[in-house]
């Protein structure tokens, strides 16, 4: 297989990957965040104390972490075939890799959530702040770093998932891999795919880890914000304002 | 100012059944308008759990709190939520911290405007009155720096300074300088008694430092085991013969050098502190005395002696100068005796 051969397929393949983990990263954000702070807010002692639905939300959320998505992605099949009139391809992957991927950011929300310290929320409180001012104001801004984290690290679990939806349909390039790479024996094609990912997954992290980092740091060092060293020269001062700090 | 009745908080640490913790039994506590009243107790006296009460962090279990003529037990409603009315009126109370709890993601001017955001403020109202204040504290150019960039006195200005946003009359503070050390601790007590006096606010404290009562505090309260043990103006806790208080904040040591000895402590106060007594004490009766210990100290803004005298022979046989003592109008406690006349009945 020559090169000219391959690049259309994995371009074809990258897209893909690209567009299932791009949508279901943002639906499992949406929906894990908030039902990760419900999680905190309705946990005994908490601002919404309410023990039902914070065992009631605790146990989807348990079930939904505990099927392996390869399940998880059959079980639901006739839920997906409902919402996108068909189970193959990669718009029809999305929805199983978004219900899979909103118990398992819920629960890196929760401990995210649960970090923040309590004399924070007791002095908003104090303020005369209410729970979805607490929400806004104080859980959600003060676990942004933890919560970049968690969103690198469900990206990254969500790019495995793909190439598990990849094999029954779903596109991508974990499909690619499987296709050439292992039913026909195409081992260049499997090695490039296999390289790729691992630069993709590199990047994700190095860019979530900068992202968290430099919100984190917010403060702790006395010149502006972290630079991106990789560009310029190396910057030896700044480099000791960021240790001594 | 604020005042409460009755007030009473049990936790209980199993939910059904199990033990129960009164943290909390029966507490009044009378703050007066305008004055730094400070409460002063042990770890797990229940200091925490008054402050806590008082803008309703903690619902009592039972009595009262009055802040400003408004009830807020009646605002408090039935669930663990504050309702809009209580949390208006915690938005009129200040609150101040031991650790500060200031927002890491916000610069100093942020963290001051939260409180203005909360009441609705717009944005040039709310940063005009954040710079106002910052400048209040002293921290006028630390507006745009984040809170891990300061020291533990300038973290605590913007606590302070965060508590005065939103105009309140009352200023609570939660051990405000334990986490300091004694010179920035200093500095900050300075900073609230200037606020108390600039602004009339109302300060109730609570500390387990001595030193934070005696240097600015005109009003003190005794905490033990959930109970006000004493309690009252600095002065009358002075002036109370065997007040705990008193000799806590004022301490003088010195044990008796033989058993036919009595010892009697000698406070001094205002005028009396000028007269020379204990010379004329030893010409008149022709007794030797020796002095024990003796300090002199400002306590609530007031120039107070204290000494530790001892006089030959039992108590017995020294009514009569302890009587010249008490004539000069001086305060005495005879150590390890207890008079009718001791009871510590001024306390409450």
């Amino acid at each position: 297989m020559t090169w000219s051969e391959m690049q259309p397929l994995l371009e074809q393949a990258c897209t893909e990957t690209l567009v299932m983990v791009g949508w279901s990263t943002l639906i499992a954000v949406v929906g894990g965040l908030p039902l990760g702070i419900l999680l905190v807010l309705t946990d005994k002692g908490g601002l919404l104390q309410n023990t039902v639905v914070n065992k009631v939300i605790g146990q989807i959320v348990n079930i939904g972490r505990s099927l392996p998505f390869i399940i998880l992605m059959v079980a639901l099949m006739n839920f997906t075939r409902w919402v996108t009139g068909t189970t193959i391809g990669s718009e029809a992957a999305i929805v199983p890799l978004a219900i899979g991927g909103i118990p398992f950011f819920a629960r890196l929300v929760e401990t995210a959530v649960r970090e923040v310290d309590h004399g924070l929320v007791e002095a908003v409180q104090a303020m005369g702040g209410n729970t979805w001012t607490i929400v806004r104001k104080v859980l959600v801004p003060e676990a942004l770093p933890s919560l970049i984290a968690s969103t690198t690290t469900t990206v990254i679990a969500l790019i495995g998932y793909s190439a598990m939806a990849g094999t029954v349909g779903g596109g991508g390039l974990g499909d690619l891999a499987v296709r050439y790479g292992y039913q026909r024996f195409e081992t260049g094609l499997m090695w490039i795919t296999v390289a790729i990912l691992a630069v993709v997954i590199s990047l994700i992290q190095f860019a979530g880890d900068f992202a968290a980092r430099a919100l984190h740091r917010r403060g702790a060092r006395s010149g502006p914000g972290p630079k991106l060293r990789l560009l310029k020269g190396e910057e030896p001062a700044t480099a000791e304002v960021g240790k001594a700090a | 100012m604020i005042t409460t009745s009755g007030l009473t908080k049990v936790y209980r640490t199993h939910r059904s059944r199990g033990r129960e913790v009164t943290a909390l039994d029966g507490v009044d506590l009378h703050v007066r308008e305008g004055e730094v009243y400070g409460v002063i107790g042990q770890s797990g006296a229940g200091k925490s759990s008054l402050i806590r009460c008082v803008n309703l962090l903690e619902r009592p279990t039972s009595g009262t709190v009055t802040v400003a003529g408004q009830d807020l037990t009646a605002l408090a409603g039935r669930g663990p939520r504050a309702g809009r009315e209580l949390r208006q009126a915690r938005s009129r109370i200040g609150m101040v911290f031991q650790h500060f709890n200031l927002l890491s993601s916000r610069t100093v001017q942020d963290n001051v405007e939260l409180p203005l955001e909360i009441l609705g403020k717009s944005g040039k109202e709310r940063s005009r009155k954040a710079l106002e204040l910052l400048d209040l504290v002293g921290l006028a150019d630390k507006a745009k720096s984040y809170p891990a960039q300061l020291s533990g006195g300038q973290k605590q200005r913007v606590g302070i300074a965060r508590a005065l946003a939103g105009d309140p009359k009352v200023l609570l503070s939660d051990e405000a300088t334990s986490a300091l050390d004694p010179e920035t601790t200093r500095s900050i007590l300075q900073l609230l008694r200037d606020l108390n006096r600039q602004l009339g606010l109302t300060v109730l404290l609570i500390t387990h430092e001595m030193d934070v009562v005696k240097s600015i505090c005109d009003s003190a309260a005794l905490m033990e085991k959930g109970r006000i043990v004493e309690s009252g103006t600095v002065t009358d806790l002075l002036a109370t013969p065997g007040s705990e208080l008193a000799a806590a904040l004022f301490p003088v040591g010195g044990e008796a050098s033989g058993d036919d000895r009595t010892v009697v402590d000698v406070t001094f106060q205002g005028e009396s502190a000028t007269q020379p007594v204990i010379s004329q004490l030893s010409r008149t009766y022709n007794i030797d005395i020796s002095i024990l210990g003796a300090a002199i100290d400002t306590v609530g803004g007031l120039q107070v002696g204290r000494m530790r005298i001892e006089l030959p022979g039992r108590y017995e046989d020294n009514v009569v100068p302890i009587g010249f003592l008490r004539e000069q109008g001086l305060q005495i406690d005879v150590v390890g005796h207890d008079e009718p006349t001791l009871v510590k009945e001024g306390a409450k």
